[in-house]
């Protein structure tokens, strides 16, 4: 490299090099790259073990390059909380849809957090099951259409979305819980802060960590990616606020 | 080291923490409680890992997980909770995961009762969870016999990476006995953990734990992987004993756990009445002993080979199987919690050898079914 030009922008030594099987304009791979800007940030991939949930993302392992499990459906907590308790000197996070984590893996995702695990989950909420090809989730939102709700959700029968972050909150056990997007430039920079800051808590052995990210699912939601960020901002936003939903340092949320 | 009498969970507990199995996961269920009890107190003294979970379904994850580590790790239960672990045993078993897993056996199905069973015999060494996999399973008889077995568990799991099961009745659990523990325990050396285990990516490539091949010719040849570990254990892993077994014997009984040693006293009382008749315990029930057992099952003076189990009949598919037709099988069973008393036995036995030339296929002769 010549002294007159300065690399400002590369793959993050976190991220294999490799084709992605995320379909075009899919949110979840804007959100592979955050947490792996981290682990260089933080200088933890060498120590970083992941855990790869049953979804869209399940071959995550493919991307991060670090050692990776993988997880039953909704089961990567208990995995994590296995590999924590053994290895607390290792990095340990999970990376899990909204299917994965808030309906078939809700027991363990609660009970992890309220045993305050040293890990990080990143939880990505698209209000969709993405990889079965479009069902209704338990974020799905009121009157918002799906394969299994094909008249849109009908809170009446299937109860209200839930709100994950907030549920958490109400746990005692401290923690770090905040929820942002990936929709625009200004919501990456928020997201990529409260990634860094969840990992941070981690590496200093400090609580259970959860970021939610609100995600896109174009294929599913029957959008372009641009329809997509915009439904996103005027659908999920709205239900789903965005901040800081509890830190360590103070019990009550904000 | 001198004897201690001790039950059968709390020696299990020790014996696994002898094996340096430190890592233990748990959700209370009865009859097998004590193990989690006694680890609770114990894990700390030794610097070892105990967690009471959320679940059985948490419990077998996190097992998983803690496996993935490449340390020794060890869980218990009873068979309700045992088919909740049946998810996670499944993925170890494709991603090829040590692990010791104690089934202290309650009646079933459902709910069922919490009094001695062997009704998980299929459960344990036909699958119990989805796909092409097997289990090692071990089935002790004596409390001595499950602190031995408890360790050698722990050393089998770490040379075929896969998970091991102990299938023990209530009453193994339940039963206080001497015992005694080995003085500097060695074992023989393991391969490297270094190979697989996940311990960051540390100037090497990443690792993956997986049981997910989307590719079907992957998937494929991990099966044939692991079809050739059972193979391996069918060669070396077989454990069997027999009991008075001779010349003489009109009959031979075939029995694994607590309702041998039950089938042993049968034998010792028969024996004074001058009647004949000799034991073929399975000490491992996956890999069945086949080939003993019907070697032993088919010398000349044998008529008949009956199978007594704390179950409707389980494990008397797999000796119908190894003996092939070629002498009567027949099964005893009580189930639900009621133990066979030796003289139940004994009749059934009596009554064998007045109908000698009698019934060619298997007759259920268990009590319920008399009733019925
Ligand atoms: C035990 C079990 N049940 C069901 C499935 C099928 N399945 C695979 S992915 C999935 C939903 C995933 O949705 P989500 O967690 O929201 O992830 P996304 O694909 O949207 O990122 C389901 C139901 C499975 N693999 N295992
Ligand atoms: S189906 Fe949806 S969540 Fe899955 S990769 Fe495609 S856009 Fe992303
Ligand atoms: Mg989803």
């Amino acid at each position: 490299m010549s002294e007159q030009t300065k690399t400002i922008f590369s793959r993050p030594e976190g991220l294999q090099e490799t084709v992605t099987h995320y379909c075009p304009g899919c949110t979840h791979g804007v959100i592979h790259r955050l947490v792996a800007e981290v682990f260089d940030e933080l200088d933890i991939r060498e120590r970083t073990v992941g855990v790869a949930p049953v979804g869209c993302s399940v071959l995550a392992y493919n991307y991060f390059n670090c050692d990776f499990l993988e997880a039953p459906h909704g089961r990567a907590p208990a995995l994590a909380t296995g590999f924590k308790r053994l290895r607390p000197d290792m990095i340990v996070f999970t990376y899990q849809g909204d299917g994965d984590l808030a309906s078939i893996g809700m027991a363990e995702i609660v009970h992890a957090a309220n045993r305050g695990e040293k890990f990080t989950t990143i939880f990505v909420n698209n209000a969709i099951y993405g990889m079965t090809g479009g069902q209704m989730a338990p974020t799905t939102l009121s009157g918002q259409i799906t394969t299994t709700c094909p008249a849109g959700r009908d809170v009446s029968q299937t109860g209200e979305p839930i709100r994950v972050s907030e549920m958490l909150a109400t746990l005692n056990t401290p923690a770090y819980l905040e929820r942002v997007s990936v929709d625009s430039p200004m919501q990456i920079i928020k997201a990529k802060k409260a990634i860094k800051k969840a990992f941070q808590y981690q590496v200093e052995g400090k609580c259970f960590s959860l970021v939610e990210v609100l995600s896109t699912c174009p294929t599913n939601w029957g959008k372009t990616p641009a329809e997509s960020t915009q439904w996103l901002r005027d659908n999920m936003m709205p239900y789903f606020p965005l901040g800081l939903c509890k830190s360590p340092d103070s019990k009550e949320g904000n | 080291m001198a004897k201690v009498l001790m039950k059968g969970n709390e020696a299990i507990a020790e014996a696994a923490i002898r094996a340096g199995a430190n890592n233990y996961f748990c959700y209370p269920i009865t009859p097998q409680t004590e193990v989690a009890e006694y680890l609770a107190k114990r894990m700390p003294e030794v610097g070892g890992v105990f967690l009471q979970a959320e679940s059985e379904v948490a419990v077998g994850n996190i097992v998983f997980g803690a496996a993935s580590t490449g340390k020794r790790v060890f869980t218990t239960s009873s068979s309700p909770g045992i088919s909740l672990m049946q998810e996670a045993i499944s993925y170890m078993a494709g991603a090829q995961l040590p692990c010791v897993i104690l089934n202290i056996m309650r009646g079933g199905p459902g709910l069922g009762g919490i009094l001695p069973a062997q009704s998980d015999y299929f459960q344990a060494t036909k699958g119990g969870g989805h796909g092409d996999y097997r289990l090692l399973v071990l089935a002790p008889s004596t409390i001595q016999e499950a602190v031995d077995l408890t360790m050698l568990a722990c050393h089998l799991a770490d040379k075929y990476r896969n998970p091991v099961m102990i299938i023990g009745d209530g009453m193994i659990g339940q039963m206080m006995e001497p015992v005694e523990f080995p003085e500097n325990y060695t074992e023989p050396e393991l391969p490297t953990k270094d190979t697989w285990a996940a311990t960051g990516a540390k100037g090497r490539k990443p690792r993956v734990i997986k049981s997910l091949f989307l590719d079907p010719y992957k998937l494929e040849d991990n099966s044939v992987v692991l079809y050739n570990k059972y193979q391996q254990m069918k060669k070396d892993e077989v454990r069997f004993e027999l009991y008075k077994t001779s010349t003489k014997n009109k009959v031979l009984i075939v029995s694994y756990g607590t309702m041998a040693r039950i089938c042993q006293t049968v034998i010792d009382e028969l024996e004074e009445e001058g009647v004949s008749v000799g034991l073929f315990r399975p000490i491992t029930v996956y890999p069945f002993p086949e080939a003993a057992l019907e070697k032993e099952a088919t010398r000349k003076n044998i008529d008949t080979v009956l199978t007594v189990e704390m179950s409707m009949g389980q494990m008397v598919e797999d000796v119908e199987r190894a003996i092939a037709r070629r002498r009567p099988v027949e099964f005893f069973g009580r189930t639900g919690g009621i133990v066979p008393t030796p003289d139940e036995v004994k009749k059934q036995i009596k009554e064998l050898i007045k109908k000698k030339h009698g019934a060619k296929t298997r007759q259920s002769t268990t009590k319920s079914k008399k009733k019925g």
